[in-house]
């Protein structure tokens, strides 16, 4: 199943519900745009919710770096909410969970963001 | 020892990568690995594919990737081979590393080593053959890396 992607606005924060999988190919082109068109409009608070992404492969995980690292160049925040069990664990594997700024309370998630 | 193998010869497309890792979860499956082993064997072969079809034969529609799944009793060993230039072994980046962490790529290589008992990566002028085990039983105390 290829990646599915919707955006909704909670508060001042802009949620991406992402569903399927980010992987090298389409799920990857997926959400580097959807990110770039946020940051472009100036949506500069994002939240993705991953909750329903039960896959990633390593360009995946280059690809969420990458939207992490544009989004705060451009003076923005990126964080991560509802990580699966095999997201959770491939970000510890790579050391990159204590990287992401990484929630599971939408709410609490929300609140976060300055 | 009864072996059973099988092979394919596949073209330099994404669809190979899909494919590869479509088929290595059902071998894996067939060989009796519970499903986080399953998704890890799987990922790990797809990580080759895209190495083989990206990196190797870059994407190429005169090269080709061959892959082979052979289960012994004690292992599942799979060998992904490409015709690329031969990858620098010497090159292979740590991404662990605080230089490398917030680098956008370089982390197949250690995912599949994350995920694989034994790895072996032979690269030639001829292309790059990476070979990766399995242990049917998981046994802790047989696993190592393989020197290169």
């Amino acid at each position: 199943m290829s990646m599915k992607s919707s955006t909704r606005q909670v508060d001042g924060v802009t949620i991406v519900d992402l569903s399927g999988r980010i992987t090298l190919g389409e799920g990857s082109v997926v959400l580097r745009d959807t990110v770039r068109d946020l940051l472009s409009k100036g949506q500069k608070k994002i939240l993705l919710n991953l909750g329903e992404v039960n896959y990633i492969d390593s360009s995946g995980i280059g690809e969420l770096v990458s939207a992490f690292t544009t989004a705060k160049n451009q003076g923005g925040e990126l964080k991560l909410l509802n990580l699966t069990k095999k997201v959770h664990d491939l970000l510890q594997i790579t050391k990159l969970y204590t990287v992401f700024d990484v929630k599971d309370d939408e709410a609490g998630a929300v609140k976060s963001f300055g | 020892m009864a072996a059973n193998r099988v092979s394919y010869t596949l073209d330099s497309t994404l669809e190979t990568v899909n494919n590869a890792e479509e088929t290595a979860g059902r071998m894996a499956a067939e060989a009796g690995f519970d499903e986080e082993e399953i998704m890890k064997i799987s990922m790990a072969v797809r990580e080759a594919a895209v190495n083989a079809v990206l990196h190797g034969n870059a994407y190429d529609p005169n090269k080709k990737v061959t892959l082979a799944f052979e289960r012994t009793v004690h292992d599942l060993v799979i060998v992904i081979r490409d015709q690329g230039k031969g990858l620098d072994v010497s090159r292979i980046p740590d991404p662990l590393s605080p230089d490398n962490l917030m680098k956008t790529s370089g982390r197949g290589i250690f995912l599949i080593r994350s995920f694989m008992d034994v790895v072996e990566i032979h690269p030639s002028q001829t292309g790059t053959e990476l070979r990766m085990t399995k242990h049917v039983h998981g046994n802790p105390a047989d696993s190592k890396e393989a020197p290169q």
